[in-house]
């Protein structure tokens, strides 16, 4: 049984050999862009899962839920955001990562605010930005966007978990 | 990305003279969650290589360019969700549009949605938060990067 995903996975590669034979310039940048993306995602991702899984097996489920478990309050959000700074990659390390918070106890507000202040205030990406556009705009960002993330987070925890929400656990 | 390296390393050494079952069993969870998100990793992929043939990173000063604060804040949040473009070129970008006279509360709009909304993060965040949950989660999330211009823009007084 091929899946609906595999075939568009193969489908696109087709395509992209397709362009490069027959020279349709788009298809030959799409297929660089990929090439160059897939290799920068391979730089961080293997060394990324290892650390993940070395938190997995170290850290306790008692430290996690004592927290930034249900009850953690505020303090649980702010180890959140404390938890994401030293982040790398994206939304798409944050994921599996957020993943395994929740495994070990993390509520489910904690868990959004950690996915929001992973977007916002990853220290690589601070300084980046920071060289950039300035550090005035850099720390007005995360001064107007953190406790904005932090509130509503809190509050959508509270409302799935009232309404018996649970993610997918079956990685 | 060298820090990375040596910490994951060290920690990875760290962990092997403590307890070399424990460290195999990371490195099997590793393993695990890594190939059964492959499939989504793929069509992360897929969806980045072509977004940006689609809407090159250096065509978005065109779209910026010319609508005023407001309308120019909606379009880079719409631009910065559906499109997924690397730290290392995304700020340059950004630096490049603030020399260009781009407003900083466009700045704001642009970079908060592109590292918080994901559509080419979607596949991988349904299969973890189920459909509705990410959908409720990227809309929320749009909302706020939009607040979020909103002060950036009275803080830097480019509102009234």
């Amino acid at each position: 049984m091929i899946s609906k995903k595999t075939w568009a996975i193969i489908v696109y590669v087709i395509l992209l050999c397709i362009s490069l034979i027959a020279g349709f310039k788009p298809g030959i940048q799409t297929g660089k862009n990929l090439v160059n993306f897939a290799y920068q995602m391979m730089r961080v991702l293997p060394f990324a899962f290892i650390l993940i899984g070395l938190f997995e097996v170290w850290v306790p489920r008692q430290t996690i839920e004592k927290h930034l478990g249900v009850g953690s309050g505020i303090k649980g959000h702010l180890w959140a955001v404390v938890l994401s700074a030293p982040m790398v990659g994206g939304l798409y390390v944050a994921f599996p990562m957020s993943y395994t918070l929740y495994r070990k106890g993390a509520s489910l507000g904690v868990i959004f605010t950690f996915l929001g202040a992973s977007s916002l205030c990853r220290i690589p990406m601070l300084i980046f930005e920071a060289s950039f556009l300035g550090i005035p705009f850099s720390l007005a960002r995360l001064a107007v966007s953190l406790p904005l993330v932090m509130v509503s987070s809190a509050i959508l925890g509270r409302i799935l978990q009232k309404r018996g929400y649970q993610p997918n656990m079956d990685l | 990305m060298k820090i990375l390296y040596i910490l994951t390393g060290i920690c990875l050494l760290i962990s092997l003279v403590a307890n070399p079952s424990k460290t195999y069993q990371a490195l099997k969870i590793a393993g695990k969650r890594f190939t059964k998100l492959l499939g989504e990793f793929a069509l992360l992929l897929i969806l980045v290589s072509l977004g940006l043939t689609l809407l090159p990173p250096r065509s978005i000063l065109g779209y910026l360019k010319g609508p005023g604060k407001l309308f120019g804040t909606l379009i880079a949040a719409a631009v910065g969700s559906f499109t997924f473009i690397p730290g290392f070129i995304a700020y340059p970008l950004a630096g490049i549009l603030h020399q260009q006279g781009i407003p900083y509360m466009v700045l704001a709009s642009f970079v908060t949605t592109l590292m918080m909304v994901g559509v080419v993060t979607f596949p991988m965040e349904q299969r973890i938060l189920g459909i509705r949950v990410a959908l409720v989660r990227n809309i929320l999330y749009f909302l706020l990067a939009l607040l979020t211009s909103l002060g950036i823009g009275l803080i830097f007084g480019e509102l009234p």
